[in-house]
């Protein structure tokens, strides 16, 4: 346990924000999408975080002191699909009804600044762990 | 006349590193749902290393857990008491984090500096000039 692991610990989390980041944005690009089938409609899909312990990613820590993150998975948002009734949109079912995505976008505007907020936090702990670690290089000079 | 030239600080510099990466591991974890925030007393860790010790549990049966660790290198990695946890369990609150980093990020170079004056003071001494 050293402070290189601030790299490793670090770095796990920058690459789970953005998967979150990643399925934001793919939250939001979809956010209009519609379907005339409320099963084969997009929903909304958020990541689910997981501490890994150090051992489990392969350092050498018997004390398992600190821990990074994982993306367990993805899962879909089990709000049910906003029913509107548009019998003009061609992808209208036999009732005229279409079914737009669930994705709440205000929902995952707050996500977006959470995430990039943990990402910059990550970057920073990254940076004075380098900053400490040059420092302890030209120890003496 | 060589040994522990560095006196505390060397022992300081490995608990604040070590220390630093349980916080960074806090940080981290700040939106993973159930994760517990940790941290290492810094105090008795540095107490401890100096031979400083409270009286250890026994540990009779294999099941026994230590409570804490007793190599300074390891430290002892406690939970943190949150003022207030999260909903989803989590219990890492970011400006606490942030400033124990930062505190840790301090000391740790306050531990350098003393360890590079030590060094210029003996270099000093060993030229003379």
């Amino acid at each position: 346990m050293s402070l290189f692991d601030v790299f490793n610990v670090s770095g796990s989390a920058m690459n789970a924000e953005t998967i979150r980041l990643n399925t934001t944005a793919s939250n939001l690009a979809n956010a209009e999408s519609v379907n005339g089938d409320a099963t084969k409609v997009y929903r909304a899909r958020h990541p689910v975080f997981q501490a890994v312990m150090n051992s489990e990613m392969g350092l050498d820590d018997a004390a398992d002191a600190s821990s990074g993150v994982r993306v367990m998975g993805v899962v879909e948002s089990t709000t049910p699909p906003v029913q509107t009734y548009e019998p003009n949109n061609p992808l209208a079912d036999k009732d005229g009804y279409v079914y737009s995505s669930n994705v709440n976008s205000i929902e995952e505007m707050a996500n977006m600044l959470s995430a990039n907020r943990s990402f910059a936090t990550d970057v920073e702990a990254i940076n004075t762990a380098r900053d400490l670690l040059l420092k302890v290089i030209s120890m003496g000079h | 006349m060589f040994e522990n030239i560095f006196g505390i600080h060397e022992q300081a510099l490995m608990v604040q590193g070590q220390r630093m990466g349980v916080l960074a591991g806090n940080l981290a974890n700040a939106d993973t749902p159930g994760y517990k925030a940790r941290d290492i007393d810094f105090a008795a860790v540095l107490s401890q290393s100096q031979g400083d010790t409270a009286l250890p549990l026994a540990a009779t049966d294999s099941a026994h857990i230590t409570l804490g660790g007793t190599d300074p290198a390891t430290g002892d990695v406690k939970y943190r008491n949150p003022y207030q946890a999260s909903l989803d369990g989590n219990t890492v609150e970011m400006p606490i984090e942030q400033a124990a980093f930062s505190e840790t990020n301090v000391r740790y170079q306050a531990s350098l500096n003393f360890i590079n004056t030590r060094i210029s003071e003996l270099t000093l001494a060993i030229n003379g000039s």
